[in-house]
C-alpha cells in the first residue's frame, strides 16, 4: 500500500511537472557518486526557483511546490549506492558549509570549463551566435567577453556553416575553437562544415592538419519547444568518421567533459540538453577533466543493465527508484560517450547481469540505441540471456502540445514495465 | 565619376559573352576615362599601361567600390622616359613568373597524360589556361601566408611551394603524396605551405579560408604576436552564387580580416554557362554590397593580376580587411578529364587561345629585353625534367600499405575508443589495418 501510494504521488508530480511551464527538471542523479569520489556528498538537486523550503535530508524528487518528505525515501537509499567512488553520504544542511567543493548549476559548471581552459591556453576561443554580449541563449558564456573580449568571444552571425567553417579553418591554424549552436538542430546547416571539414580534415590531409574544434549546444526534447527545436542530433552525426561525440547529464561531467574535449586534439561534438541546465550539484573546487571515451556507472546493481544517457538518465533514475522498491536491482550506466562507445564498461556490466535495456531519447530509426544495439549483439552476445530492449523516442517530429510531446520520449513508467519484462 | 557607372559600359551583361574580345575591351575601355578600373583590357599587345589604377569610387550611401592604388600611380609619376622603368617586373621576377606559370602547364598536361594512361583515376580537374591567376597572386606570398582553394588545386599548390613530387605522388595515390594518397586531386594539403586545401565541394574552403584569416587577426590582436599572415580564398564564378560565399564576405569584412576572395571566372561552372545562372553576372559588385572593394581584372594577363594582387594583400597585410577580386579567365579544357567539354563555343575557345598568359608573358618578356628565346627555353627545359622526375619518383612511389588505413582518422587515437578488454583499440598494434573491430 505503501508503495503503491508512494508511485501515485510520484506519477503526480511527475504529471505536474510536465505541465509545467519551467524549463528545467526536477530529478536528482544519485549518480553525484563521481563527486561523491571528492569526499563529497551527492547533491540534491533542486528547481531553482525552489521556495524557501529548506534543503531536505535525503535527494528527493521535488517540485517547485510539493516538496516530498524524507520519508518515503529513507528505506530505499539504505545501502544501496555503493560504486568505485565513495558512497554518497546524505546531505545534511548544517555541514553543507563544510563540505569541500560548491554547488553550481549545470550550466555554470560548463562555464567554469570553458573558463579555466581559457584561462589556461590563449588559444582558446568561442564563436557562436550571442555568446559574447548577451552571455549566450543559456547563460555558458555569461561574462565571458567581458572578460576575454570580442574577439575571444565571437559573435558571429547568423551563418553555422560558415562560422563553423570558420572554426576549422581557425583550427587548422593554430586556434582551439569552441563552437556553440545555439540550439543543436541549427547545427543541420552546419553539417556539410561538421562532416567533411572537421570529420574528414584530418585523414584527407594525411594527417598532416588537427581540427582541435568542439561543438556544443543544447539539443534534446525540451518543454513544447516544437519540433525544429527538439531534435537530437547525435543519431544523424553518429556516422561521420574522425569526430567524438559525448554527452553530458550532471554538472559534474559537463565541465569535465567541456574540459577534456576542449584539450582533446580530435573535433569533439559535445551534446548538452535543454532540460538539464539548471540542475545543481556540489562538484570539486579542485580542476579535474573526466575521459572523453569512458562511461559512468550510476547505479551499480545485478539483475538488468539500463545504458542512457543525457536526460533519460533521470527518468532511468527515477523508474530505478520504483523498482528498487518492486525487488530489483538495475545497473545503470550513463553512456557518456556516444561515440566511441565504452565496450569496456558496458561489457562488465552485461557479463554480470545479461540483460539489457537501452533508454534513450533518440529516434527508434537509426539512433544511437540503433548502433548501441549492434555493437552489443556483436560483442556480447554470448552474455545475453534476452534480447536487448531499446525503449527509444517515437519516429515522429516532437510535437508541440504538451500531452503528445510526453509520449514521445520515453517516460519511467515504460522503464518499469521494460525492466519487469526482461527480468521475468 | 563613380565606378559604378564606369563599369556599366565596360561590362553590359547583354554583351558580356561576345564582348570578351579584344576590339570590343579596347573601345569599351577609351569610353570609360583616365579613371577606369583596373584591369584595363588592354591586350598583350599593348605595354600594360599606368592607367590600370584601380581608382577611389565617390563614396555615395558608404559604398566603397575600388581602392586607390597609390602604388601604381606612384610609379607613373616617378617614372622617367625611358620605357624600361615603366616595366611592372624585373627581369628576375619575369622568370619567376614565367617557370611558375609553365610549371603549371606542363604539370597539368602531364596529368592528362597520366590519366588517360590509367596511373591516376577519378575527377582531376586541371587548370589549363588560368595559370596567371594562380602565379600573379601566390607569387607575391610569403610562405605563412596561406592559400585555400577548390578541387582545381594542382596549380595553386605547385606555385605556393609544395614540391612537384609531391603533388604526382598524391595524384597517383603513393604514401609519398602531399597528403599520403588520401586525399586525392581534389585535396591537396600542405603543412609546410600553408595550402590549407583542396575541396571536393565548392564554396566549402571558403570559410576555412576566413578561419585561417581569423587566425592571424586572432594572433595579432590576442596573442599579440607580430603577425601580418594573409589568406588567399581561390574558388570559380559558380560558387559566387553559393551562400557560404556570401556569408563569409559579410564575416571578411565585419571583422576586417586579412583576406583576399579571388574568384577565377572562367565563365563555365561544368556545362552551366555563368550567364544562365546569375542574375548579376559583374560578380566584382558584390564585394561592395559587403563594404569590401570589388576589382575586376583580365585574368589571362598575369602582370594586371599581380598588380592587383599586390594592392590587394597589401590592404589585407595593413589591417584594411578583405578584398574581392574577379579574375576574367578561362580554361582551355573541360571542367574535369572525364568532361567532353561539347557545350562550349569552338569560337569562345579559340579566342581565348589567342590570349594565352604564358605566350602572353613571353611576348612582354622579349618586347621589353627582358630575356631572350635561349633563356625562356632554359627555363623549358628544367621544368619538363621536373615533371619527368616527378612522374618517375611517383611510379616508383610505394602504395600506402594495408596498416595505413586507419591511421590519421583521429589526432588523438584514443578517438577510436576503449574495446571490450579494456584497453584502447589504438592499443592494439593491428587496429590501423581496419581488421580490428571498430
Amino acid at each position: 500500500m505503501y508503495q503503491w501510494r508512494m508511485i501515485r504521488s510520484a506519477t503526480a508530480i511527475l504529471s505536474f511537472f510536465s505541465k509545467a511551464s519551467i524549463a528545467y527538471t526536477f530529478v536528482e542523479t544519485e549518480a553525484s557518486m563521481a563527486a561523491a569520489s571528492f569526499g563529497v556528498s551527492s547533491a540534491a538537486v533542486q528547481a531553482v526557483k525552489s521556495s524557501a523550503s529548506p534543503l531536505p535530508s535525503l535527494p528527493v524528487i521535488r517540485s517547485e511546490a510539493r516538496p516530498i518528505s524524507g520519508r518515503i525515501n529513507r528505506s530505499r537509499n539504505a545501502g544501496k549506492i555503493a560504486t568505485h567512488a565513495v558512497a554518497a553520504q546524505t546531505e545534511n544542511p548544517a555541514s553543507a558549509a563544510s563540505k569541500p567543493g560548491h554547488e553550481v548549476l549545470l550550466f555554470e559548471a560548463l562555464r567554469e570549463g570553458l573558463e579555466e581552459e581559457m584561462e589556461r591556453d590563449p588559444r582558446v576561443c568561442i564563436f557562436g551566435e550571442d555568446v559574447g554580449h548577451y552571455g549566450g541563449s543559456y547563460k555558458v558564456s555569461k561574462g565571458l567577453a567581458d572578460k576575454y573580449g570580442d574577439l575571444r568571444v565571437l559573435d558571429t552571425p547568423i551563418a553555422e556553416n560558415s562560422f563553423t567553417g570558420m572554426a576549422v579553418g581557425a583550427a587548422m591554424t593554430g586556434l582551439r575553437p569552441v563552437v556553440e549552436g545555439m540550439n543543436m538542430g541549427f547545427l543541420l546547416l552546419a553539417f556539410n562544415q561538421i562532416s567533411d571539414n572537421c570529420g574528414m580534415l584530418h585523414y584527407t590531409s594525411g594527417g598532416q592538419f588537427t581540427i582541435p574544434t568542439v561543438i556544443r549546444g543544447p539539443g534534446g526534447v525540451g518543454r513544447q519547444l516544437g519540433a525544429e527545436h527538439s531534435q537530437r542530433l547525435e543519431s544523424y552525426f553518429q556516422s561521420i568518421p574522425g569526430i567524438q561525440m559525448v554527452a553530458c547529464s550532471t554538472p559534474y561531467n559537463a565541465k569535465g567533459l567541456m574540459k577534456a574535449a576542449i584539450r582533446s586534439e580530435n573535433p569533439v561534438v559535445l551534446f548538452e540538453h535543454v532540460l538539464l541546465y539548471n540542475l545543481k550539484e556540489r562538484i570539486p573546487d579542485e580542476e579535474y577533466v573526466v575521459s572523453l571515451e569512458e562511461a559512468e556507472m550510476v547505479r551499480p546493481g545485478e539483475h538488468v543493465t539500463i545504458l542512457t544517457y543525457s536526460r533519460m538518465r533521470y527518468h532511468v533514475m527515477q523508474a530505478a527508484k520504483t523498482l528498487v522498491n518492486k525487488g530489483y536491482d538495475p545497473e545503470v550506466i550513463d553512456i557518456r560517450s556516444l561515440k566511441p562507445f565504452d565496450l569496456y564498461t558496458i561489457g562488465n556490466s552485461i557479463k554480470k547481469t545479461h540483460k539489457v535495456l537501452i533508454v534513450e531519447e533518440c529516434m527508434r530509426t537509426g539512433g544511437i540505441g540503433a548502433s548501441l544495439t549492434a555493437a552489443i549483439n556483436e560483442n556480447f552476445n554470448d552474455y545475453l540471456d534476452a534480447p536487448i530492449v531499446c525503449l527509444s523516442s517515437q519516429d515522429v517530429p516532437t510535437p508541440y502540445a504538451g500531452t503528445l510531446e510526453e509520449v514521445t520520449v520515453v517516460q519511467p513508467s515504460q522503464i518499469v514495465t521494460a525492466v519487469e519484462q526482461l527480468c521475468r | 565619376m563613380a565606378c559604378s557607372a564606369t563599369a556599366k559600359i565596360i561590362h553590359n551583361p547583354l554583351v558580356l559573352s561576345s564582348s570578351r574580345s579584344a576590339e570590343k575591351y579596347e573601345s569599351c575601355c577609351k569610353i570609360s576615362g583616365p579613371s577606369s578600373l583596373l584591369g584595363s583590357k588592354f591586350l598583350g599587345k599593348k605595354l600594360l599601361s599606368a592607367k590600370s589604377a584601380i581608382s577611389l569610387a565617390s563614396r555615395r550611401s558608404g559604398a566603397v567600390v575600388a581602392v586607390s592604388s597609390d602604388v601604381v600611380k606612384e610609379k607613373k609619376v616617378k617614372s622617367g622616359s625611358s620605357a624600361a622603368s615603366n616595366l611592372l617586373i624585373t627581369k628576375e621576377e619575369g622568370l619567376v613568373l614565367y617557370e611558375d606559370m609553365y610549371l603549371g602547364r606542363a604539370f597539368e598536361d602531364m596529368c592528362a597524360q597520366m590519366y588517360y594512361r590509367g596511373k591516376m583515376f577519378g575527377f582531376v580537374h586541371l587548370y589549363n589556361g588560368q595559370e596567371a591567376v594562380s602565379t600573379g597572386f601566390i607569387k607575391l606570398l610569403k610562405q605563412e601566408d596561406c592559400v585555400v582553394s577548390t578541387y582545381r588545386d594542382h596549380v595553386h599548390s605547385l606555385s605556393k611551394g609544395v614540391p612537384a613530387r609531391q603533388v604526382m605522388s598524391e595524384l597517383f595515390g603513393k604514401t609519398t603524396g602531399c597528403c599520403r594518397g588520401q586525399g586525392g586531386s581534389m585535396h591537396m594539403f600542405s603543412k609546410e605551405h600553408n595550402v590549407l586545401g583542396g575541396f571536393a565541394f565548392i564554396g566549402e574552403g571558403i570559410p576555412v579560408a576566413t578561419g585561417a584569416a581569423f587566425t592571424s587577426k586572432y594572433k595579432r590582436e590576442v596573442l599579440k604576436e607580430d603577425c601580418d599572415e594573409v589568406t588567399l580564398a581561390f574558388f570559380g564564378d559558380g560558387t559566387c552564387n553559393n551562400g557560404q560565399f556570401f556569408e563569409c564576405l559579410n564575416m571578411a569584412a565585419l571583422w576586417k580580416l586579412p583576406i583576399v576572395f579571388v574568384v577565377e571566372n572562367n565563365l563555365w561552372a561544368i556545362g552551366m554557362s555563368h550567364l544562365r545562372s546569375t542574375s548579376d553576372p559583374q560578380i566584382w559588385k558584390k564585394g561592395p554590397a559587403f563594404g569590401m572593394p570589388g576589382v575586376h581584372v583580365d585574368g589571362m594577363d598575369v602582370l594586371k593580376v599581380r598588380e592587383v594582387a599586390q594592392e590587394a594583400i597589401g590592404r589585407a597585410r595593413r589591417g584594411e580587411g578583405p578584398t574581392l577580386v574577379e579574375c576574367e579567365t578561362y580554361r582551355f579544357r573541360g571542367h574535369s578529364l572525364a568532361d567532353p567539354d561539347e557545350l562550349r563555343d569552338p569560337a569562345e575557345k579559340a579566342r581565348y587561345a589567342t590570349r594565352d598568359p604564358i605566350t602572353a608573358l613571353k611576348k612582354y618578356l622579349f618586347e621589353n629585353n627582358l630575356a631572350n628565346e635561349a633563356e625562356l627555353k632554359a627555363v623549358d627545359k628544367k621544368i619538363d625534367e621536373i615533371i619527368e622526375d616527378s612522374v618517375e619518383f611517383a611510379d616508383a612511389s610505394p602504395v600506402p600499405a594495408r596498416n595505413q588505413l586507419l591511421e590519421n582518422v583521429f589526432a588523438d587515437p584514443r578517438g577510436f575508443g576503449i574495446g571490450p578488454d579494456g584497453k584502447y583499440r589504438c592499443e592494439d598494434p593491428k587496429f590501423t589495418e581496419g581488421t580490428a573491430q571498430v
